[in-house]
């Protein structure tokens, strides 16, 4: 497996809070990275600050962002132009305030080809906009229609089909079916999934419900307070979750398989950026806190071939 | 098209009603035009004169009120809105059309001027947020609120008093006869450059401040985040997802100012002697002269009703959720 996508150290600030802190990550040829974490994990500011799509007053400090060996941070703004939605295209959360609501669908893909393909003839465009269209299951003639004409649902099919435009190496997903229903959600995902078989893509799946993670991503990475605190193939951490948030998260969700178990949430709510609790952020929340924990950040280490956690539970130094 | 017709029948009754008020309104007011035209002339009529001058205004004592409405609608629908005491017997329709290309050429011309460029500067400064454009804004708002009677005498004893560069009053210079002819137009366009630039520097900072709060508003929506991150060029996005969206509620804005153009000359006009409805408007108020005030308030609604009718169609074309299905 060859990295395509290498989040180095990377670290962001709002003017001086720190939202995100020295994360390193990366992303494989062909596979989904899910991300997971409660509103405020600084997951999407993450993927915003790795696309260089921050807005003032967010900026990046430090850290590299690695796509096939050149650094995102440094590209210029030309550069970046170039490379933005020919490599790497993001799914946000269509259903909501993602397409122009008065600009219509077709333009809005028409616009990627346009600025990306200069040399395509505008029948060209139009064909390219059909087949995108019919690739997500909406009826072609749907291109003339307004985003308000569209379910939910077909907004964020819209959206995918503008991701696969100029067919990215890597597509970042934005919480991208949270405002949909379940049924929706699990079509949408599953139709995603089976694009990626043929097209070959690499995803960034980014949300707070951690059980579709387990069902439609390869690896997890758990973020809590802007750090990474645990990573491990989907699998591994829905089997037996190391850090006692990861396990706090799955078990605020229904398990999809085996058998029925109480629902728990996690006590307390997400830390707020201005007063970071000292030691490990989630130790006011941490049914199995020690003394250690509210004084010292545990650092990520590795604890088994494919899994990192950051707790003193899993640190043999303690 | 159903929403068209239904929008036009909306206008017909608006139209209806406001034609109708203002039909009403002088003959509620205390006192009658013919009283004040008599008072003027020094009781020097005899009582024919009066009755047949009561007749031309049609203020017919022998006739219901009825009977005038229905020659009132009888005359507007001919073009007749009666005569003018001010400028008698000049008919009011002459004296509005004479004086309406002065208005909406000077006034008309300035605000959308103004427009234009207010909202221009405005989709600058909202997009580059926080740059020296900012401080554009207090120094428009500044001039925007100083009284703008105050701002064109300051005008006028300015360039054309301290440093004599403008005509201070008029439409062109005395002695012009009006035609298409080199001089006379240039002369239009000298006349017009104070009264012109001083509506502009009035009414430009509420466009600027509008527009700048608005685009600010949308550059944090999610579809423009979307568009940088299509990799577009900061012009498209600036214009074809920022400001296209942006520009929505001052549409319905300009919209309402250009129906105001009419009302709105009043005080240029006065503080420049500008031969347009306002400053007729302003002759016939101090006259008393009914028939041509009643003219200039048909005229002043009709516009307002015109520009409101513009402003749903620029809805219709720039908003597509505005438009009905099927």
């Amino acid at each position: 497996m060859s990295p395509v996508l290498e989040i180095r150290d990377l670290s962001v600030d709002y003017g001086n809070l720190r939202a995100v802190h020295n994360v390193s990550l990366t992303l494989n040829a062909g596979e989904v990275l899910g991300l997971a974490g409660e509103s405020g994990s600084g997951k999407s500011t993450l993927a915003y600050a790795a696309t260089r799509l921050l807005q003032a007053p967010g900026r990046v400090p430090s850290g590299e962002v690695l796509f096939k060996g050149q650094d995102l941070l440094s590209l210029t703004d030309k550069q970046l132009q170039v490379l933005r939605w020919n490599e790497i295209a993001i799914v946000f959360q269509g259903a909501m305030n993602a397409l122009n609501p008065v600009i219509s669908v077709g333009t809005q893909i028409d616009d990627v080809l346009r600025t990306h393909r200069p040399q395509m003839k505008r029948p060209q465009r139009t064909a390219r906009g059909r087949e995108l269209l019919s690739l997500v299951g909406i009826p072609t003639d749907r291109l003339s229609s307004y985003p308000h004409q569209l379910s939910g649902g077909m907004r964020q099919r819209v959206m995918i089909a503008m991701a696969l435009a100029l067919e990215p190496e890597i597509v970042i997903m934005d919480e991208p079916t949270t405002a949909l229903d379940v049924v929706v959600q699990r079509q949408i995902l599953g139709q995603m999934m089976r694009l990626r078989e043929t097209l070959g893509f690499s995803v960034v799946f980014i949300t707070h419900d951690i059980s579709l993670l387990v069902e439609f991503s390869d690896r997890i990475a758990i973020m809590y307070g802007g750090r990474v605190v645990e990573e491990a193939p989907a699998s591994e951490i829905y089997r037996a979750a190391k850090h006692p948030y990861s396990q706090g998260l799955l078990g605020s969700f229904p398990a999809l398989r085996g058998p029925r178990r109480e629902l728990k949430g996690i006590p307390g709510s997400p830390p707020d950026l201005r007063s970071m609790p000292s030691g490990c952020p989630f130790h006011p929340r941490c049914p199995s806190a020690m003394d250690v924990c509210g004084e010292r950040m545990p650092s990520l280490e590795s604890v088994e071939e494919s899994r990192r956690v950051a707790c003193w539970l899993e640190d043999v130094r303690v | 098209m159903t929403f068209l017709l239904r929008r036009a029948a909306f206008y017909l009754v608006t139209l209806w009603a406001a034609i109708t008020a203002n039909f009403l309104l002088p003959r509620l007011l205390p006192g009658d035009p013919v009283q004040a035209m008599i008072t003027k002339l020094g009781g020097r009529l005899n009582s024919d004169a009066m009755a047949s001058l009561y007749v031309l205004f049609g203020l017919d004592k022998n006739k219901s009120i009825w009977e005038q409405y229905v020659d009132y609608w009888a005359a507007l629908v001919q073009g007749d809105l009666g005569l003018s005491f001010t400028f008698f017997p000049t008919p009011v329709a002459d004296v509005l059309s004479q004086s309406m290309p002065w208005t909406l050429g000077l006034v008309g011309v300035t605000t959308v001027i103004a427009f234009l460029l207010g909202t221009l500067l405005g989709v600058y400064a909202g997009w580059k947020r926080g740059s020296w454009m900012d401080n554009l804004i207090p120094i428009t708002t500044f001039l925007s609120s100083i009284p703008y009677f105050w701002l064109g005498l300051i005008a006028i004893s300015v360039f054309s008093v301290t440093w004599p560069l403008f005509p201070a009053s008029g439409g062109y210079a005395p002695g012009l006869v009006p035609e298409f002819s080199g001089e006379f137009i240039g002369s239009v366009l000298e006349h017009a450059v104070l009264p012109g630039v001083t509506i502009v520097v009035s009414s430009v900072a509420g466009w600027i401040l509008g527009m700048r709060n608005m685009m600010v508003t949308v550059t944090a929506e999610d579809y423009v985040l979307v568009a940088r991150a299509k990799g577009l060029t900061q012009k498209r996005i600036m214009f074809a997802y920022a400001a296209r969206n942006a520009v929505l509620p001052s549409i319905s804005g300009f919209a309402l100012s250009l129906g105001f153009i009419v009302g709105g000359a009043l005080l240029v006009e006065m503080v420049f002697s500008y031969p347009g409805l306002g400053y007729v408007l302003f002759q016939g108020i101090g006259a008393k002269d009914y028939p041509l005030m009643q003219g200039v308030f048909l005229v002043i609604t009709l516009a307002v009703l015109v520009a409101n009718l513009l402003a749903d169609i620029g809805y219709l074309l720039l908003d597509p959720r505005t438009r009905r299905e099927g």
